[in-house]
């Protein structure tokens, strides 16, 4: 009997559950909720409004700078993907070659290196090479980043696989390349997936390592919000916060369908 | 020779591009930042001498060499404001880490005593604010936080306080800004290692005359320490640099190492002085990011 009890929620456990998720999530949906405030004072209700958001899209220069995220975005993640794709498939499968340990912790370094280094050594680097910096500047910066990001991701999926598929299929008569691309990738594509949209995500949200590496003229989205941000609160902050949310739910959703789709393939899934 | 081996060849031709990439745009970098730390400030575009180049030849660079100095280290050592702020970013990551802890240890202990099918779904909502904007969220926090804002509000309607509080620009706000921030970086990692571990062993401490409490600390709680210690150093290390949250949240007064720098590079335009911060910041984190990479390579491995 006492061994059945010992494994059951207490009410302890249920408590902490509900109130760690209140934490996480009450913050986002107050910031949601008074995107619609038709009221100028961000505290005070006046009803419901699109106000706010009409504001934004008559606001040029923080269009210019969303368009200019979204860009540096999809293009980063894409590179990221590409590369860490490879860096992962490199690390799963290449067995021990001359400077795996340095490549692993070249990869592993910048998912928790503070973004302050990151920025400070990449824009040193870019005026070292006299690089105009711009566009460009960002999105190498952020393809340097995310790319970490997606290896992790790609790189666990990899792991889980069984790698006796991929010898079949050479064994029956396929080399290397094409047992890869008919066997192994059609079963990360999901993680592949996932890691492109967390990279586009991470590259959306990075203020500091873009402040460091951005020109004059090509602020991204996080740049203007953060300067509009240390002045003080506003309603159409609020009302762009809770755009670039509904994006990313949306990718989110994208990513979570991509990875149950992977978990009906192969075996046990691996999110993020 | 075996299929896995002729597969591994092609496969470690793989790694050339993301490994030049990354030689080029973070090692590289780093050679950069340290030559610049020994360098001189200079009102000039960029802001520093000596710009010495390998190009030019030896002689150049020979006299440029002469040139560099320990000048900006020195600073650091004999100024109260660097050594105040580094101190000041590890007492709050270490603070911030404890804390992060002690709320994140129930939740996941919570998530790991779900039904399987609600795990999953309660990984998932961690999962999300994590990618939700960081930005953002601690600009939700500036929301609630304001003198007029929900919180004061919320606690005067309450009859708690007779006058609202000041909770902007205050430590306590930074420490919610980061807690709120890192918190599924804590959760993920404890709640990894407590899923794992099989129930028969808290039955069989229970079987064994163990009350719940004493099962807990006893088999729970020691078997899950590689997750604390691996959510730990996931908070630990960013925290330490961290700029945008007391930047946003805390007050003007005290400063954390990444702020120092921020400033003595867009304020002060003083390139070679935030160089050097950023040298001795990374010297500091070295040890933590290797046992990091331990700790990641080990669990990779072990899949």
């Amino acid at each position: 009997m006492a061994s059945r009890r010992i494994t059951r929620m207490t009410r302890f456990n249920i408590t902490a559950l509900v109130l760690g998720l209140a934490f996480l999530y009450l913050p986002i949906v107050i910031l949601v909720i008074y995107s619609f405030n038709a009221s100028r004072l961000v505290t005070v209700w006046g009803g419901w409004s699109l106000r706010w958001y009409y504001e934004f899209f008559n606001d040029r220069a923080m269009l210019d700078a969303a368009w200019m995220s979204l860009r540096v975005g999809a293009v980063s993640a894409t590179i990221a993907t590409l590369l860490g794709t490879l860096a992962a498939v490199a690390l799963t499968r290449g067995e021990r070659f001359k400077g795996r340990m340095l490549f692993s912790g070249m990869l592993y370094a910048p998912l928790v290196m503070p973004e302050v280094i990151s920025g400070l050594s990449l824009l040193l680097l870019f005026v070292g090479l006299d690089a105009g910096r711009g566009f460009w500047t960002v999105t190498i910066a952020h393809t340097t980043l995310t790319m970490c990001f997606v290896t992790v991701v790609v790189q666990s999926r990899l792991g889980a696989i069984d790698r006796s598929l991929e010898e079949a299929a050479m064994d029956l008569g396929c080399n290397p390349l094409r047992a890869f691309l008919s066997v192994t990738l059609p079963l990360i594509i999901p993680s592949i997936a996932a890691g492109w949209m967390l990279a586009f995500t991470l590259s959306l949200d990075d203020v500091v390592i873009a402040s460091f590496t951005t020109g004059p003229g090509s602020a991204t989205l996080p740049i203007r919000i953060y300067s509009e941000v240390r002045l003080g609160v506003k309603p159409e902050i609020n009302a762009i916060c809770t755009m670039v949310i509904a994006l990313i739910a949306v990718v989110i959703t994208v990513a979570s369908f991509a990875s149950k789709l992977s978990s009906t393939q192969g075996e046990n899934a691996v999110p993020l | 020779m075996s299929a896995r081996q002729i597969f591994a060849r092609p496969a470690r031709y793989a790694a050339i591009a993301p490994y030049l990439w990354m030689v080029l745009f973070f090692l590289v970098p780093f050679g950069f930042v340290l030559k610049i730390a020994l360098s001189q400030t200079a009102i000039a575009q960029p802001p520093y001498t000596p710009v010495f180049d390998l190009w030019e030849g030896r002689e150049a660079t020979k006299a440029a060499l002469e040139q560099l100095s320990l000048d900006n280290f020195k600073l650091l050592i004999s100024d109260n404001l660097y050594i105040l702020s580094y101190l000041r970013s590890l007492v709050v990551a270490l603070l911030s880490t404890a804390m992060l802890l002690m709320i994140g240890y129930p939740v996941a202990y919570g998530m790991a005593r779900l039904p399987q099918r609600w795990q999953a779904i309660a990984m998932m909502l961690v999962i999300v604010p994590f990618w939700t904007s960081f930005l953002i969220r601690i600009y939700a926090w500036i929301n609630i936080l304001q003198h007029d804002g929900l919180l004061n509000t919320v606690l005067l309607k309450l009859h708690l306080i007779s006058a609202p509080l000041v909770w902007l620009s205050t430590d306590t706000a930074m420490y919610i800004g980061i807690v709120y921030s890192y918190l599924p970086f804590m959760i993920l990692p404890l709640f990894a290692t407590l899923a794992k571990q099989d129930p028969a062993l808290l039955e069989a401490a229970a079987d064994l005359g163990a009350s719940p409490r004493q099962a807990f600390w006893r088999v729970t709680f020691p078997l899950s320490l590689p997750g604390v210690g691996a959510g730990a150093l996931l908070c630990f290390i960013p925290i330490v640099g961290e700029f945008v949250i007391p930047d946003l949240l805390a007050g003007s007064d005290a400063m954390m190492i990444g702020q120092t720098l921020w400033l003595e590079f867009f304020t002060n335009k003083d390139w070679p002085v935030a160089s050097a911060v950023a040298v001795v910041l990374l010297v500091l984190l070295v040890a933590p990011l290797l046992l990091y990479e331990r700790l990641q390579h080990r669990q990779l491995e072990a899949r």
